[in-house]
Parts: structure tokens; sequence; C-alpha cells
């Protein structure tokens, strides 16, 4: 049974991988990934490795493919352009292609020694245990962990944010009550002399 | 977590939450009173440094689950890191101002990056190394690129940020490599592991190669240091100042935590590494220094070679030649301190003093400035009795008593072209008519600390026990 699922989700997660290369408009692209985060979290899941899985589907698929969806909706990319170059990447992606189908092969059929996946027991749940110790042991890395955040939020701002007093924007009340004299200035300019 | 394993950590903690304090307290000053956020960060940086010097320890002692590392060498950095960040942030000041610059990110950013090195300097893990380098490293991409208008700084932040973020993939790579071969990433079961793993050597090696690869990234030794020099060119003068100073004593921290305390064991593999980084750093930046005609880039090169110098006491995997190494780096950040605060001296809005010849007849416009510049060149070049001279004497002494003649040899030949570069910038202060006749102007603050960064160069060449006894205690071997 375990195997018949883990092809199930193998197969799935190849097609839509496929897909999400092949297919012409971005938005279903996008829709493709979903499904092959999806399927790979499912396959994390018969490895008993369930908080990845969850955090697999919650945070990328609920949350970053979904703003992915809403930016490539708004933008209007040009599907034809992102084409252009391959034709002239072609020989480069094959040779790339060919050499990592090669590597496997050798890899798949050199008969390595077998390695015995260790068994957890049944009531060993992961998320508890890295609960456990990632605000105990692992407290220090952790809190130097939301440091970094707190850095990259503040240069983010630095290097984009933009004081109000520079800023261009309009007062509808001056626009309105501006006076022919402010705009326009009369000069009193000597008549060109005749060629 | 115990009160005193809290205690222990306490110099982190006071930066950390008044880095952020200030953060809150510079969003809702007005910009007429932007000096109070300077202020605060020189006092900040005042009260870590006394607080570091009252919890100097006497062993090596560790906490947070062996995460946390407190010994004699870490705390010595760290009040070194403390005060050349304050000189930097004092050098800085009018610059900034000058250049309509003047922002409460530059003080907050500077205070986070400095935070990233202390925890770099203490850290035991090398989860926590790669955590305070990156800390380091996204703080000074973002001051690289907070000139927004400039083109040149929006270019150098690219490169370093590109090349920044090779550097740490790579040394991730390595570690994990390690981590895979050892199952752990603590610094002393690593050590431990190491030795009872030799048959696995060449894959060890392999883990080890890529961390060389990402420190030497991180230092700027050849052939790793193409990113040097445009950034230092490129960025705000007052930026390269603090990018050259301070990170160099946490990078060398750094080394000798996962090289020394981590990989002991393997010294004779990354012995051979270093001694190639080394030769290629002193030959090259040397050699391409002297053809340079802006002098942060001729200062970037110059830093190059001396980063070569200072894995030459490293490589020597003895605890003089660390001292010896701790010694360098020391004296170099002091000496690259007065180099950059010299340009910023002589800069003023509009003009940046930064090609060779602005310096010609500086002797003329300004006889104690150009005296202070001449203790610094000479101090760079290595004359005795300046510090640069003790630096460079105590490393090659070490390459000797270990029985690597031959290496000493090629440094002292490289040092000798290296005054070339330096030499020039003294002829043109001292023989040369001056093209740039604008009366220096700028602030009291800064001419005194300008004069009491080259004076304490001076003096410390002269007593260079002081220091050297420093360094020698922080190894323990007084």
């Amino acid at each position: 049974m375990i195997k018949f699922t883990f092809y199930f989700f193998s197969i799935i997660l190849i097609f839509a991988a496929m897909r999400l290369i092949t297919v012409r408009n971005p938005v279903h692209a996008a829709l493709f990934l979903v499904l092959s985060f999806f399927s790979s979290a499912s396959i994390w899941l018969l490895l008993h490795a369930e908080f990845l899985a969850i955090a697999l589907i919650l945070v990328y698929v609920g949350a970053v493919m979904v703003l992915f969806l809403f930016v490539v909706m708004m933008l209007d990319i040009n599907v034809t352009m992102i084409r252009d170059g391959f034709a002239r990447y072609m020989p480069v992606a094959t040779l790339v292609g060919v050499v990592i189908l090669v590597e496997m092969g050798l890899v798949i059929f050199s008969h390595l020694p077998e390695v015995q996946p260790v068994v957890m027991a049944a009531d060993v749940s992961n998320t508890k245990m890295l609960g456990q110790v990632l605000y105990t042991i692992y407290v220090y890395p952790f809190e130097i962990a939301a440091v970094i955040l707190l850095v990259a939020m503040v240069a983010a701002i630095a290097l984009t944010h933009i004081p109000r007093t520079r800023m261009k924007y309009q007062t509808p009340s001056h626009q309105v009550n501006v006076r022919r004299q402010d705009r326009v200035r009369l000069v009193k300019m000597p008549t060109e002399p005749k060629d | 977590m115990t009160l005193i394993e809290l205690n222990m950590l306490m110099p982190e903690i006071i930066l950390l939450s008044m880095a952020s304090l200030i953060l809150i307290i510079d969003a809702f000053l007005p910009d007429d009173l932007r000096d109070l956020t300077y202020q605060l960060s020189q006092g900040t940086l005042i009260g870590v440094g006394l607080v570091i010097f009252s919890t100097y320890p006497q062993q090596t002692e560790l906490a947070l689950h062996g995460m946390f590392v407190t010994d004699p060498m870490g705390a010595t950095l760290k009040l070194f890191i403390v005060g050349i960040v304050f000189f930097t942030f004092l050098y800085s000041r009018s610059y900034l101002k000058e250049r309509n610059f003047f922002k409460g990110e530059y003080f907050t950013l500077g205070l986070f990056a400095t935070l990233g090195m202390l925890i770099m300097v203490s850290a035991h893990n090398m989860l926590v190394i790669y955590l305070g380098l990156e800390l380091l490293s996204l703080s000074l991409y973002a001051m690289v690129a907070m000139h927004r208008d400039s083109q040149s700084a929006t270019e150098a932040a690219m490169k370093y940020f590109v090349l920044g973020a090779i550097a740490s993939g790579i040394l991730l790579y390595g570690m994990s490599m390690l981590y895979g071969m050892t199952g752990t990433l603590d610094l002393n079961e690593l050590s431990q592991s190491l030795s009872t793993l030799d048959e696995y050597h060449t894959a060890l090696v392999f883990g080890l190669v890529f961390i060389v690869v990402g420190l030497a990234f991180k230092l700027g030794a050849v052939p790793f240091h193409m990113w040097v020099p445009d950034v230092y060119q490129g960025s705000p003068t007052s930026v390269t100042l603090f990018i050259s100073s301070a990170p160099k004593l946490a990078a060398f921290a750094m080394v000798m935590r996962l090289l020394v305390d981590g990989m002991g064991h393997l010294h004779s593999d990354w012995q051979d590494m270093l001694i190639l980084l080394s030769i290629l750093s002193m030959a090259i930046g040397n050699i391409v220094a002297i053809s340079q005609t802006n002098i942060k880039r001729m200062l970037a090169y110059s830093t190059i070679s001396h980063v070569g110098f200072l894995l030459l006491g490293i490589l020597t995997a003895d605890k003089a030649g660390y001292a010896a190494s701790m010694f360098y780096v020391v004296s170099y950040a002091l000496m690259t301190l007065g180099g950059f605060g010299m340009i910023l001296l002589l800069s003023r809005a509009g003009f940046e003093a930064e090609n060779i010849s602005d310096y010609k007849g500086l002797n003329e416009r300004n006889s104690w400035f150009a005296f202070i510049m001449l203790i610094l060149m000479l101090s760079m070049m290595g004359v005795p009795p300046m510090l640069g001279f003790w630096a460079k004497f105590s490393v090659v002494m070490q390459l000797i008593n270990s029985g690597m003649l031959w290496l000493a040899i090629v440094a002292v030949l490289f040092a000798v072209i290296g005054a070339f570069y330096y030499l020039r910038i003294i002829w043109m202060m001292y023989f040369e008519k001056p093209e740039e006749t604008a009366p220096i102007e700028d602030t009291m603050d800064m001419r005194v600390a300008v004069s009491a960064n080259g004076l304490l160069v001076l003096g410390l060449g002269l007593m260079p026990h002081t220091l050297m006894t420093i360094c020698l205690s922080a190894f323990s071997l007084v």
C-alpha cells in the first residue's frame, strides 16, 4: 500500500513538474507548481516528516504561492518574449539534462550498499521534538535569526522609503485656487528681424 | 539558561536592546535632533565596552548548551571591535552631515553589524558562526547601498551582495558537509570526532576546502578578492572605513574558531591552503596596488596584502603564531582606521579626496596632518619603529621559529615591493606642489580623533610590548 501511495504521488509530482515548465499560461504554471508542492508534501508525510510537510503546505502553498499567483495575474507578462531564448539555449540545456541523466543512471545501476531507514516509533512526533529544542537548546541561534529578520526589515525600509518632504503629491485646493498670474508669465521680446 | 549564563551574554544583550531602542527613538526624532541618535549610539558602544571590560574572563567558559564561549581572546577582540566602531562613527559624523546623508539607519545598522561581530567572536557552534556572519553581512550590504542616489554605491552594493551571498553559500556547503560526516555542529564535539575519522580523511578535506574558500572570500584573500577593490572604491568613504576595519577582527575570530578550535586536527591540510592564499595575496595585493591612482582602491589592495601577512601567523598552527596574527590584525585595523579617517578629513561636501594626486603638497597646506599621514603610511609600510613594523616582525619571527624560513623570505620581499606605493604618497605630500589649495575644514572632534589615532599608532610603535602583552595573554602565553 505504501509503495502504491508513493508511486501515485511521485507520478503526479513528475507530471506537475513537467507541465509547470511546458504550459504557456503563467497562471497555469503557478497552479501546477502548487500541485507539485502538494505532492512532494505527501511524499514527505510518507517519510514521517510531518512537520516539513505541513510547513510546506501552509507556508509555500498557503502564503507564498497565493501571493505569487496574485502577482502573476496582475502583471501582463509577455510570454513570447520569455520563450525567445528557447532555441538558443536548447543545446546547453540538452547537454545538462543528459549529464544529469547519466549521473542518475550511474547511481541507480551501480548497486550501492542499501541504507536501511531509521524507523521511528509511531508515537514520536517530530513537530513536538522540534518544539522542545527550538526554544531551549537552540534559543540563541533562534534569537539571532530574529535579529537578522529585523535587520532585513530595517534595511528594506532604509533603502526604499521616501520621506514625505521629498514625495511629489498634489494638493487639490491649491490646484483649484490657482490664478492666471501664478502660471502664465508674459514676456516682452523684441521682434526678430526678417532675413 | 541560568543567571550566570545571562551575565556572560550581557554585552550582546545590552547592545541588542539599545540598538532596538535607538531604532524606535530615531523614528520619532525630528531631523534637527538627529544628533541624538549619534550620541546614543556612541553611549551604547562605551557602555558595552565597559561591560566587556568588567566581565573580562580568566579562562574559557561555555554557555547556552555550548553555543556561546567567553575566553580572553574573544573578550580582547570584542573590546577592540567596540572601540574601533566608536572611532568609525566619530569619523563618519561630519562626512555624513556634509552630504545630507545623516540618517539614523546608518548608526542603527552599524550597531546591528557590531552585534553580528560580537556574536561571531564568541560563537562556539557552526550554526551560530554562520548566523552572526549573516547578521554582519546583511547590515553591511544595506549600509553600502544606503547612498541611493549614487550609482557607484549601488553598483558596489550589488557586487558585494552577490559575491557575499556566494561566499556564504560556499561556507555553508562546507559546514553541511562536515555536519554530514561528524553529525555535530558544536566545535568541541567536531574536533573530537574529527580525530576518530581518519579513514574518511578525503571527505573531511573536501568539506574543509569549502570552509577555507568561504573564509578567504570574507577576508578578501587572493584569489577570492575580486569584490574588495570595487566595494572599497564604490562605497561612501565612511562605509568603506566601517567595512575595512572592525569586520576584519571578527573575520580573524571566525578563522580561529573554525580552523583552530573546530578543525585543529586537520591543521596539516589547512596549513598548505593558507600558505597558497597568503603568498598569492601578498603578491597580487602589493604589485597591483602600485598602479592604482585612486587611494581608496590602493588601500583596498593594501588590505589584500595585509590579509596575506595576517594568514602567515595563523598558518604556523601554534599559539605564539596566533598571538602574532592577532597583533597584526589589531594593528592593521588601527592603521586602516587612520588612513580612511584621513580621507574623510580631507574630503568636504562635493569633493572626495580619493585620488592620490589630491595629496600633493599636503605638507604646505597643513603640516600637522601631513605628519599624521606620514606616520600612518610608514606604519603600513612596516618601517621601524612604527606599529606596522612590529606587526610584520612578529609574524615573520613566528614563521622562522616554526621552520618556514623560505616563506619568511618571500613575505619580506613582498613587503619591500609594497613599500613603493606608500612612499609615493609620502613623496607627493612633501615634495610636490599642491594642486588643491582650499583649506582643510573640519570639526574639532574629527581633528582631535584623527590626531589621536595617528599618535596611538606612533605610541604603540614605540612601546609595542603593551599591545603584544595583551595579545599574548589572550592565548595565555604570559
